[in-house]
């Protein structure tokens, strides 16, 4: 179990750094894909089945095709990003945001209770009961989390409409 | 001997000749095996079964002469053409465009094959047939088969080829716009069952009303609407006519699939073969009562046959729809999804919710619980249908004589 731990990791960290290292920003969203399945495999590495199942139908499916359609939308012809030493500015602030992500990850899981054992490959905890849950005690959680993504739209649709008659031939 | 559990009894004896710390791994060995064997076959006559159709539909005779290789005057009624086919794709010369990424140009159709096989490892093929038993079923389902977007995106983009590309974004657009409402159309069901898991839906539409109307979700009129939706999503989603246009091999130039010669093209038609077989099981599963029996004193029969003798009618269904529908415009293709089968999809759900609310209505109750359900989903299909067709007139066709 141990193992396949092991190789799982080194897949998500393989992938992730070739991403950072690739000059091609197509192959680096792609190796970024391999990352997020990686990450799938994990959960279902640790038992949560249908944690691990969103996730690939989530980001495999879904958030690999924003990443693709932004990448080709935004960049006429040419998809190698410069990766050359730009500004000084522009490496403390990136330092910076990077550092500050790392320690809040790092504070949120030094601060939760971390459980040793190694986890059962078959889930614990049904989708039914994980259902019932989001449901019961954790709805208001899922409620804001509907309107963030139903306003996050609205201001796409708005963003994006443009107001002109249209001829269809 | 049991004809329902002699495939079981088959695996298990297999299984128990190898030493016990091989047979896990030789049972699912086994199981992939044979699913590879039965759906490779089942491609093969499905493409053979389709040409000969089609042929029939435009009035023609179809493949009939190739025969078998030292027996040339047996003919077969050209049953071994797949065959031929497959030598004649492995033969052909495999040509890749100099400025193609070889890399993604090569891991495209290998990785589009892969995943469009995933679906069916939770496939309820019988009462006791299940290649893995997983509580997310459905879920898994889904999540195998979006990285085959990705695939065709790779195929586009790998090709380094501009109406490639330019032809993979519009497949993608129709792929996403289709997610939409095959994924809502199946929600009903995981709602009204209260389980994700294939096996358990399959199960829960067990019984007869008179020992003869099976209570499969097909016959409720959410259950008709969702599987109406389904179906169509379905034809959008595996790419055929009439939705067929990101390939449109007469207009465009196979589309993304332009620069794909011999044998990679193949595994692109078998992938979509694939893909269309994987979800009409769901399809059988979620709406026609997956491996039950239609009538009581039909149950002799084993239940895999009639999975897969449902899962023979829906393929059939899509091969007479390819016969006989035009191809619709990209701008029809996306509004009939946006305008039309999203919003009924939408109102389909509270359909669900509203039916599996009132499982205790009873007597007269139940006139009125279907009464309720066929009428949200009949008026809005007629209002939304009405408004969506005002001021549209027939095509006219400004360079072929009428």
């Amino acid at each position: 179990m141990i193992l396949a731990l092991i190789i799982i990791a080194l897949v998500i960290l393989g992938a992730s750094a070739a991403a950072m290292l690739s000059r091609n920003l197509i192959h680096s969203a792609l190796l970024l894909v391999v990352a997020w399945a990686g990450i799938a495999a994990f959960y279902l590495w640790a038992g949560a089945e249908f944690v691990a199942f969103a996730q690939a139908l989530i980001y495999v499916g879904a958030v690999s095709m924003i990443v693709l359609f932004a990448v080709l939308l935004t960049r006429q012809g040419a998809t190698a990003a410069p990766v050359e030493f730009d500004s000084w500015r522009r490496a403390v602030l990136g330092l910076m945001v990077a550092g500050g992500v790392m320690g809040v990850m790092f504070g949120a899981i030094m601060g939760s209770p971390l459980d040793g054992r190694i986890a059962s490959p078959t889930p614990t905890i049904t989708v039914k009961q994980l259902g019932l849950l989001l449901m019961g005690p954790y709805a208001p959680a899922l409620l804001i989390v509907g309107v963030l993504l139903t306003v996050a739209l609205l201001g796409a649709i708005v963003i994006a409409a443009v107001d002109k008659s249209e001829e269809t031939p | 001997m049991n004809l329902e559990t002699l495939p079981l009894q088959l695996r298990d004896a297999i299984v128990g000749l190898f030493p016990p710390a091989l047979q896990w791994s030789v049972h699912h060995v086994l199981s992939i095996t044979v699913i590879l064997t039965v759906f490779g076959l089942f491609f093969a006559f499905t493409t053979i079964a389709e040409r000969k159709l089609l042929a029939r539909v435009q009035n023609r005779l179809g493949p009939n002469r190739s025969g078998l290789p030292w027996f040339r005057q047996l003919k077969l009624w050209g049953l071994t053409q797949p065959f031929a086919d497959a030598i004649k794709a492995f033969t052909k010369e495999d040509v890749v465009p100099a400025a193609a990424d070889k890399v993604l140009h090569f891991l495209a159709p290998v990785l589009i094959v892969a995943f469009s096989l995933l679906g069916f490892a939770v496939l309820p093929f019988g009462r006791h047939l299940i290649p893995v038993e997983l509580d997310a079923a459905l879920l898994y389902f889904f999540a195998a088969g979006a990285a085959t977007e990705l695939a065709i995106f790779m195929a586009g983009w790998g090709s380094r080829n501009k109406y490639s590309l330019l032809a993979a974004m519009r497949a993608l657009a129709q792929l996403i716009s289709y997610e939409l409402p095959l994924l809502l159309s199946v929600v009903p069901v995981v709602m009204v069952c209260g389980t994700l898991s294939t096996k358990e839906i399959a199960l829960a539409q067990g019984g007869w009303t008179f020992g003869v109307l099976p209570h499969w979700h097909v016959f409720t009129p959410w259950g008709l609407a969702a599987f109406l939706i389904f179906l169509v999503a379905t034809l959008a989603e595996s790419n055929r006519s009439p939705f067929d246009l990101p390939e449109a091999e007469s207009e465009l130039i196979a589309g993304h699939l332009t620069e794909y010669s011999g044998f990679k093209y193949a595994l692109f038609f078998m992938a979509e073969y694939f893909g269309l077989t994987a979800l009409s099981g769901l399809g059988v599963t979620l709406f026609l009562g997956g491996w039950q029996a239609p009538c009581a004193f039909l149950e002799f029969i084993p239940s895999y046959l009639w999975f897969m003798l449902k899962l023979v009618g829906m393929i059939v269904f899509f091969i007479w729809v390819r016969g006989t529908l035009l191809r619709l415009r990209i701008d029809q293709l996306t509004r009939l999804s946006w305008k039309f089968l999203v919003p009924l999809a939408l109102l389909n759900l509270g359909n669900g919710a509203f039916w599996a609310l009132t499982t205790d209505w009873t007597g007269p109750l139940a006139l009125a619980r279907w009464a309720i359900s066929a009428a949200i989903v009949i008026v809005p299909f007629v209002l939304l249908g009405r408004q969506l067709t005002t001021g549209q007139t027939t095509r006219t066709y400004r360079y072929a004589p009428s």
